[in-house]
Order: structure tokens, then C-alpha cells, then sequence
């Protein structure tokens, strides 16, 4: 690893450097929590105490009430329903989503590692590009598209949507893992009888565990955090807890009720922050896959 | 030992099986994003306002777009956020990185700490820091709390300025995990290389700019490709912290796209912007990705 | 009717002939060895005897049936692998069933098989454990109870003892042998490994650039090598190559700042005689050549020998013999001296040459001139 850093900081910094480089460090780390922070204070404000006091301050009375107002009784359309409908609808759009999205890109990595044929880098080349284009080039049509088959303005039609933006990259992570999966193994399972399905399913799917989780995390993170196809896509109904908490925070009647705009603020980056907090080596490799192909 | 003598049916479900598992997701990408690109291409040549028309008017929804001050004022801010945030980005998360990489006690607790804006939505980032940045409740009023009266910092509010606190919070999103991505680079470039630097006599300057970071050099181009993909595509992060105000002033062509399709019933203009868009996109990702695929493979 | 016959096989892939014209065959409880350097062709051959590649043209048959057309699973043929495949998420019992279990087999039926195989293979302590936790010579042992438990009809090696370190490789390789001697199997096996070739197979076919250059029994291969690469590619070290002229029955070999050698054969080939004023390449194996002490010995079983001063230019004790390095026609020419040979460096020596033992090729063609 860096032992050449441990041995020039041995040698050459002094302690002066070395305390200057934790400041700046440290820095950094106060620069990077400062909003967190902020938010995380402010919503256990009263509306009040946030008016006439500072931002940076801790707050004086407690109150937990930001927190289920924003949760379940903040008006978001003409109904006070809180953010509690729109978190839901994001779990029943993420889930079908990431589950056929991840198991559409599983299946095409193994095509496109273990039963190649001609043409197959073609295919790649383009899933692959489908990752990167700019989702404004298909947003007319997809519009269009939903309200034909019908599923204009529903969840599944969301799903719909995330899934096939979804699959450059899950077919992208599941076909460099398998990439370097012995070829060897898949020709003893041809040897011992195992079809296509079969060696799928008894011999690489049982090792792909790594792979699984790094594209689920990247799809949840993904699909929980956009905005876009949801406010473009979605009808009140459907709507996904993005869309609602920007009409809940950028909504210009009434009085603005700071404290519970923050609230809802970290409710919806509640889930993605736990799977980051649970699985940060995996959340870090998944940004670096989508990142750097190979 | 069983030995049944295949038909021919069977050894053909062998033969065409992969491809038929392949074909649903080929299927979904070729209708729903290369039929998508030719269809808003098309749209782009058309006379479409509310709803998609056929009748074709040639070039006139290019030559109206390059006229309108609002789509000028895009890409200029998109040249502005898109070279300022590739480069605070590239030179932050290179400074963290070469920091962190000194044996830093406590390096797990603040890597995590670097990088957990990456796990929020921009719809989240944009929130706090519109707030953050409110010169009536953010820094501004707390600086005046702590006594510095004088403190002012109203560029979220102030035409000329709002497009940097675009850049500042979407730098403060992104920069950790450039940091991540040089982190990985540093860790990955041989010792030995290094160990025979020193014993040529490199001080610790040269040995950073003489020779790791230009091995760094794959690191900077995937960051760069990745980068300026979020930027041209931004557009979250700028409805939540500005909302292309004040007046248009933090106006990109994302923002610019959806508001002319959908609000303001000019589809063919924004088809034309999304065309373009797509335009500067390839000419970055095209090249990426050809001579990747030829490299490892 | 050879037991497993190879029949104008031909494989291309797009433009480039990987295989052309392979015709081989076993019978029953024989070891062919397929060796050669990368690249040759070998490797994709057994691909096409296992099915996992097809073949262009040509068939290949077992026990009469032909088998071009079956899925490599309905070949009857196991396999043991380079890397030995073993299927990293199952536990030995488990890969040694995996073939069974997909044949449809009871699971009864399959334990039996299993505790047979591994009693056999003495590794019945083993069956609970993971593959990664496995030595090398445990995982080679369990990729051929793999293969075994099936009772297929042919088995399969693809260079299985290049991932061993030097000890544990003769080990396998006397492992091999045994298995191949108790359960009477027929074998086709993949080496690039000519010790290995030479050690292992009742019958060696040696590839280069997707032809065979000669097929035959071990010893036919070592001492009767039919071109210049395969008497280069088999033998260690390797046949002594050495440009000569050719004049009369005498044969001429240059010597730097020293009369020329001159072996007098009595009577050449008339191939070989025909030669004289043309390129002509003499091989002689390095125990060809050999001191006096090693020379009598030569002489008594009554081999033509002759008799020369040369200088020694190098002296390499191997333990069991001394290879001592001349130079003749240009070349270093390699002898093996008898372990108490006594000399320097630099000297001139008596070396007695086997004339019995030596082969001529064309050396524009490569062919040999027998």
C-alpha cells in the first residue's frame, strides 16, 4: 500500500506539517458535515427559536414536532398528508425497479462473458452508452410512450422507466464481474451436463454475492434519489418522495415551516444514507464501477 | 447414464437461448433510448409545440434556439458550473486524497465523512444549502450573530453570482468521491517506483509531481468523463437550490429543455436543446468509451 | 478400430486455421499425449474432442460412434481442467456430484458414488471442505474423483500439473500414471511439458501450427525424431543440432582454430549420401556423447562409435552426470560425461561419439533423410 507516504512523512514532514495537514483535514470534515449538521439541528427547532436565533446553534426547547408533521401531516398538495405517502411510493418504485433492472443486467453479464457471439461487443457498446446519454433526449417520447401503454402518471410506469435507464449500468457491473470469472468453470459445467440456466443458477449466481450487493446499492441510490423522471412522470399519486419534498420545500403558500422542509429533507435521504452508512465499501466500489470501466 | 439423442429443436433452444435472454434488454434499449434519440431528433426538425407534430420546418428550431438570450445564458453557465466544478472537483479531491494519504490517523472515520454527500439526493443538497446560503438565515445571519456585521454573502440571491453557489454545493456533493476515485490511484501505483525515486535523491515535492500524479493520469480522465457527464446532465441540483433564479439567471440547458417542452409549450425548441445536449454528451463519452473497450479487450 | 479415432479434423476460426487435417487414434486404455508449444493447436483439439468447441470438418468417433454433433454432456467424456475448475460455492462432495445430480441421479445413488470415489482417492476427509481451502495436489485429487465418479468412457487433461509447484508436479504426474494403470482408462492429455509427454503416454503426438509433426510411441518420438522441431522440442536437454557437410561416408563437422571433425559412418543413407556440397543438419542426443568410461560401455554393446579430441569449453556437474559443452560446426554441442569424470575447462578431451544414435535432417526442409 502507501508505505513510501508513512516513509517521506517519517523522514521529511516535521511536526509543524503534520499538524497543518490534520487542520486542513479537519477542515474539510467540518466543511462536509456543516450542512448535516444544520439541518439536523434546525429541525428539532421550534419555528420561532429559527427566526430570531442562529443557524449553528443548538436548540434550546426540543421538539420532535418538525419531525412528524413533516412525516405525516405537512401539506405537500390540497390534502395535509404528509411526506409518509410519497416516502411509500418511493419504496414501491424502488424495489420492483432495482430487483428487475439487477436481474435483467445479471443475465445479460452472462451472456455477453460466457456465451459470446458475434456482434456481442456491439451490444455492449451500446447498453453501455445508453448509461451516459442525457435523460432529456428521450423525455418527450417516453411521455408519449406511458400514455399509449397506458401508464402514464403510475408507479409502474416509473418502473418502467428506471429500468430500462438502469440496465446500461447494472449489465455494465455484472458483465465486468464476470468477466473475470474462470471461463474453466463455465466448460466443466458444460462437461457435467448443467445447460445454460443451470450453470447460471447453481454455479455463478452462488458466487456473484459482491457483485449483487454493489448494483443493488448503486440502483437503490439511484432510482430513491432522482427526480427528474419522477416530476416528469409522475402524477400526484405516484409521486416519488423527491418530487414531494422539493413542492413541499418550494411550495410559496403559507409560512414557510423551516424546520419541517429539514425534517423531510433528511427523511428522504434517510434511506440511501443508511445503506451508505451499512455498506460504504460496497456504495464506494459501486461509484467507482460506474466510473471506471475495464 | 442417460444418453438422449437430441432433435433438432433442442439443440436449437441451445444454440439461440443466450441470445433470447439478451434480446428483452436489447429490445428496451433500442426502442426506448436509440428510438427515443431519433424520435426527439426528429422532433427537433419539426413545428411541435403543445403536442408532437410531423410537419417539418428544417433548421428553424436550431437557428431560433442560438437566437434566445435564455439558451445562450445556459451554456454560458454551463461553461462557467461545468469548468469550475470539474476543476474544484479535480483539485480538491486530489489535495484530499494526497492528504490521506500520509498515514492519516483517523482516516476511516473521515473518508466516510468526505464521501456520504455523494449518497444524498441533489434534491436534499439543494435544500440545505439553499437555506444555508440565505443571507437572512444562513452564514450570512450567523456571522452577524457572531459579531462580524459587516459579513455579507448574498451571491444566492444576486444575478451575477447564483451560478457559483451552484458550483459550491455541487462541489460539495461530488468532490469526496474524486477523492475516493484519486485515493484508489494513489494506493494503486507501484512502490517500487516510488522507493527508486527516493533512492534518486526526489524530495517529497518532486516526487508527487514528477511522478505519481502523472501516473494518476487515467484517474484525472475518468473523473473528468464522469464529471462533465453530471454536468451537462445537471439539472436536479439547480431547481432545488435555485430554481433557475434569480430570474434566469442560473438558467442550464437541462433546466432550459424542460421548461420550454413542458411549461412553456415550445417541444421542437426543446427537442433541439435536448439534441444538442446529447451532442456535447457523445463527443466527451464517445471517445471514453471507444478507447476503453479496445484496451481490455 | 481404434477406440477413439480423430478423422481429418480441420478447425478454423474466421481466416485462421487452428487445426489442419488431425487424424489420430487410441485404443482402448491408451494415454495420447497431444504436446507442443502455445499456440500449436492442442489445447482447441481437445475442446473438440470435448465438444465445448465444433469442429470445421473431419469426425471424430468413440468405440464407432461418431460424436461431432452430441453437447459436450452427452459425449460420455469427463474432463479435468488447468485450474481444475472446481466450483468455488460447493463443497468437495458437491462438485463430485454436480455431473450426477445433473444426469437426474438419486441422491442416494449419488452418496454412494461419491464415498466410492473418494475412497479411492483417499479423500474422504475432505469432502465437507470448500475448494479454497484445498492444497493443490487435493484439488487435482478431487478434479479427477470429478471426472472418475461419472465412469465415462474417455478422460480428458488439460495441462492439469502446470499450476504445481516442481515437487508436487511429479508427484501428480506418478499419480496420474497410477490412476491411468488401476482403472485401465483411456486418456487424452495436454501438455507443453515434453518430460511430461515422455513419462506419461503410450503415445505421443507432437503439434506445431495446428499440424501433426509425428505421432508415435515415446521412444519412436525421442530417437527417431521426423523433422528438426521435433527432435528440437522433445528431450532435455534438447538433441544436439549441428551443421555438417556430408562427403562420401565421411561427415564433416568445423571446428573454431582446429581441423575440421571428421566421422567416418562407413556406409550413409543413400538420402544422406546423395547430400554431399548441400545443407545437412546432425542430430545427436547429449548421451551421444560421452567420455571413455562411458564410451566402453557404449562400445560393449556393440554401437559404432568414434573417438575424438575436443576442447571443453564448459563444465556443468548435474549430480548424476556431467554435461560437458563443445563446439562443433559453429554450434555449442552438448555431452553427457559419466559422474567421475575428471577435467577442465579449456582442455581438449577424448569424446566418443555414437554413431548408432545419430540422425540427419535436410536442413532447408527440416525433413529428416533417413
Amino acid at each position: 500500500m502507501s508505505s513510501y507516504a508513512s516513509q517521506k512523512s517519517a523522514i521529511g514532514a516535521g511536526k509543524l506539517v503534520r499538524a497543518a495537514l490534520y487542520a486542513v483535514l479537519i477542515l474539510f470534515a467540518v466543511y462536509y458535515l456543516l450542512p448535516l449538521f444544520v439541518m439536523l439541528v434546525n429541525s428539532v427547532k421550534t419555528l420561532d427559536e429559527i427566526r430570531g436565533g442562529n443557524m449553528m446553534s443548538l436548540p434550546e426547547h426540543f421538539t420532535f414536532e418538525p419531525w412528524l408533521t413533516a412525516w405525516s401531516t405537512a401539506q405537500i398538495g390540497v390534502e395535509p398528508t404528509g411526506l409518509r405517502p410519497f416516502f411509500v411510493n418511493s419504496l414501491f418504485l424502488v424495489v420492483p425497479a432495482v430487483v428487475i433492472s439487477a436481474t435483467l443486467g445479471a443475465l445479460n453479464g452472462y451472456v455477453l462473458t460466457k456465451w459470446r457471439f458475434p456482434g456481442d461487443k456491439i451490444i455492449f457498446g451500446l447498453m453501455l452508452f445508453a448509461c451516459f446519454i442525457p435523460f432529456q433526449i428521450v423525455l418527450i417520447p417516453m411521455a408519449r410512450i406511458l400514455g399509449l401503454i397506458g401508464l402514464a402518471g403510475t408507479t409502474s410506469g416509473l418502473v418502467l422507466v428506471h429500468v430500462v435507464y438502469g440496465l446500461g449500468f447494472t449489465t455494465l457491473f455484472f458483465r465486468n464481474y464476470y468477466a473475470a470469472f474462470p471461463d474453466e468453470l463455465i466448460k466443466a459445467a458444460k462437461m457435467d451436463g448443467a445447460g445454460f440456466i443451470r450453470t447460471f443458477t447453481r454455479i455463478l449466481l452462488p458466487s456473484s454475492g459482491p457483485i449483487i450487493v454493489v448494483t443493488v446499492i448503486w440502483q437503490f441510490t439511484n432510482i430513491w434519489n432522482d427526480f427528474l423522471f419522477g416530476a416528469s412522470f409522475a402524477d400526484f399519486d405516484s409521486m416519488p418522495m423527491t418530487v414531494a419534498l422539493n413542492n413541499l420545500v418550494s411550495s410559496s403558500t403559507g409560512v414557510k415551516e423551516y424546520n419541517v422542509h429539514f425534517a423531510g429533507a433528511i427523511l428522504a435521504a434517510l434511506p440511501t444514507l443508511v445503506v451508505y452508512i451499512v455498506s460504504g465499501r460496497y456504495f464506494v466500489r459501486g461509484l467507482m464501477a460506474g466510473a471506471v470501466k475495464g | 447414464m442417460s444418453f438422449t439423442v437430441p432433435g433438432k429443436t433442442q439443440s436449437m433452444l441451445r444454440e439461440i437461448l443466450p441470445r433470447l435472454v439478451l434480446s428483452p434488454s436489447l429490445f428496451l434499449i433500442l426502442i426506448f433510448v436509440y428510438g427515443f434519440i431519433l424520435f426527439t431528433g426528429y422532433l427537433s426538425f419539426t413545428d411541435s409545440r403543445m403536442l408532437p407534430s410531423f410537419d417539418l420546418v428544417g433548421l428553424a428550431n436550431y437557428t431560433n434556439l442560438w437566437g434566445q438570450r435564455n439558451w445562450m445564458t445556459a451554456l454560458q453557465n454551463l461553461a462557467i458550473f461545468g469548468i469550475l466544478y470539474i476543476a474544484i472537483c479535480c483539485i480538491l479531491g486530489l489535495i484530499l486524497a494526497i492528504f490521506l494519504d500520509q498515514k492519516i490517523r483517523g482516516e476511516g472515520i473521515l473518508r466516510p465523512i468526505y464521501l456520504y454527500p455523494m449518497a444524498l439526493s441533489f434534491i436534499v443538497t439543494g435544500t440545505a444549502w439553499k437555506w444555508f446560503l440565505d443571507p437572512g438565515l444562513g452564514l450570512e445571519n450567523t456571522m452577524h450573530m457572531w459579531g462580524w456585521s459587516s459579513f455579507t454573502f448574498n451571491w444566492i440571491k444576486d444575478r451575477n453570482m447564483a451560478i457559483y453557489t451552484v458550483v459550491i454545493a455541487a462541489v460539495w456533493q461530488s468532490s469526496g468521491f474524486v477523492m475516493a476515485m484519486f485515493l484508489a490511484g494513489l494506493r494503486g501505483i507501484d512502490g517500487e517506483i516510488l522507493k527508486a525515486a527516493q533512492m534518486d535523491g526526489a524530495s517529497n515535492w518532486s516526487l508527487y509531481t514528477r511522478i505519481i500524479i502523472p501516473q494518476l493520469r487515467p484517474v484525472f480522465l475518468s473523473a473528468f468523463v464522469v464529471l462533465a457527464h453530471l454536468a451537462i446532465k445537471a439539472y436536479d441540483l439547480v431547481v432545488a437550490l435555485t430554481n433557475g433564479g434569480p430570474g434566469r439567471a442560473t438558467e442550464l440547458p437541462a433546466t432550459f429543455m424542460y421548461s420550454y417542452t413542458f411549461t412553456r409549450n415550445q417541444m421542437a425548441v426543446g427537442a433541439s436543446s435536448a439534441v444538442i445536449m446529447l451532442a456535447m454528451i457523445a463527443a466527451i463519452i464517445v471517445p471514453y468509451l471507444y478507447s476503453e473497450l479496445r484496451e481490455h479487450r | 478400430m481404434a477406440f477413439l479415432e480423430i478423422d481429418n479434423v480441420c478447425k478454423s476460426f474466421g481466416p485462421v486455421d487452428v487445426l489442419k487435417n488431425i487424424s489420430l487414434d487410441v485404443e482402448e486404455g491408451g494415454f495420447l499425449v497431444l504436446v507442443g508449444p502455445s499456440g500449436c493447436g492442442k489445447s482447441t483439439l481437445l475442446n473438440t474432442i470435448a465438444g465445448l468447441e465444433g469442429l470445421t470438418t473431419g469426425e471424430i468417433r468413440i468405440d464407432g460412434d461418431v460424436i461431432d454433433d452430441l453437447p459436450p454432456a452427452e459425449r460420455n467424456i469427463a474432463m479435468v481442467f488447468q485450474s481444475y475448475a472446481l466450483y468455488p460455492n460447493m463443497n468437495v462432495g458437491q462438485n463430485i456430484a454436480f455431473g450426477l445430480e445433473m444426469r437426474g441421479m438419486p441422491k442416494a445413488e449419488r452418496d454412494a458414488k461419491v464415498q466410492e470415489v473418494a475412497k479411492t482417492l483417499q479423500i474422504e476427509a475432505l469432502l465437507e471442505r470448500r475448494p479454497g481451502q484445498l492444497s493443490g495436489g487435493q484439488r487435482q485429487r478431487v478434479a479427477m474423483g470429478r471426472a472418475l465418479v461419472r465412469n465415462p468412457k474417455l478422460f480428458l487433461f488439460d495441462e492439469p500439473l502446470s499450476n504445481l509447484d516442481a515437487k508436487l508436479r511429479v508427484d501428480m504426474r506418478t499419480e496420474i500414471k497410477r490412476m491411468h494403470q488401476t482403472f485401465g482408462t483411456t486418456i487424452v492429455y495436454v501438455t507443453h511439458d515434453q518430460i511430461e509427454a515422455m513419462t506419461l503416454g503410450t503415445k505421443i503426438a507432437v503439434l506445431k501450427g495446428g499440424i501433426v509433426q509425428q505421432y508415435g510411441t515415446p521412444a519412436e518420438i525421442y530417437n527417431n525424431p521426423s523433422n528438426l522441431f521435433v527432435a528440437d522440442f522433445m528431450g532435455s536437454p534438447a538433441m544436439n543440432l549441428i551443421p555438417v557437410e556430408i562427403d562420401g561416408s565421411w561427415v564433416r563437422l568445423t571446428r573454431d582454430g582446429d581441423d575440421p571433425l571428421v566421422l567416418d559412418f562407413d556406409q550413409l543413407p543413400a538420402s544422406v549420401g546423395n547430400m554431399s556440397g548441400k545443407q545437412v543438419i546432425m542430430g545427436i542426443r547429449p548421451e551421444a556423447i560421452t567420455d571413455s568410461q562411458g564410451g566402453a560401455a557404449t562400445r560393449a554393446s556393440s554401437h559404432r562409435t568414434v573417438t575424438a579430441k575436443c576442447r571443453i569449453d564448459v563444465v556443468e556437474p548435474a549430480g548424476a552426470d556431467i554435461f560437458a559443452i563443445t563446439a562443433l560446426g559453429g554450434k555449442e554441442v552438448v555431452t553427457r560425461l559419466h559422474q567421475d569424470w575428471v577435467g577442465q575447462a579449456g582442455q581438449n578431451h577424448d569424446l566418443v561419439f555414437n554413431l548408432d544414435k545419430v540422425v540427419f535432417f535436410d536442413a532447408q526442409s527440416g525433413e529428416r533423410l533417413r
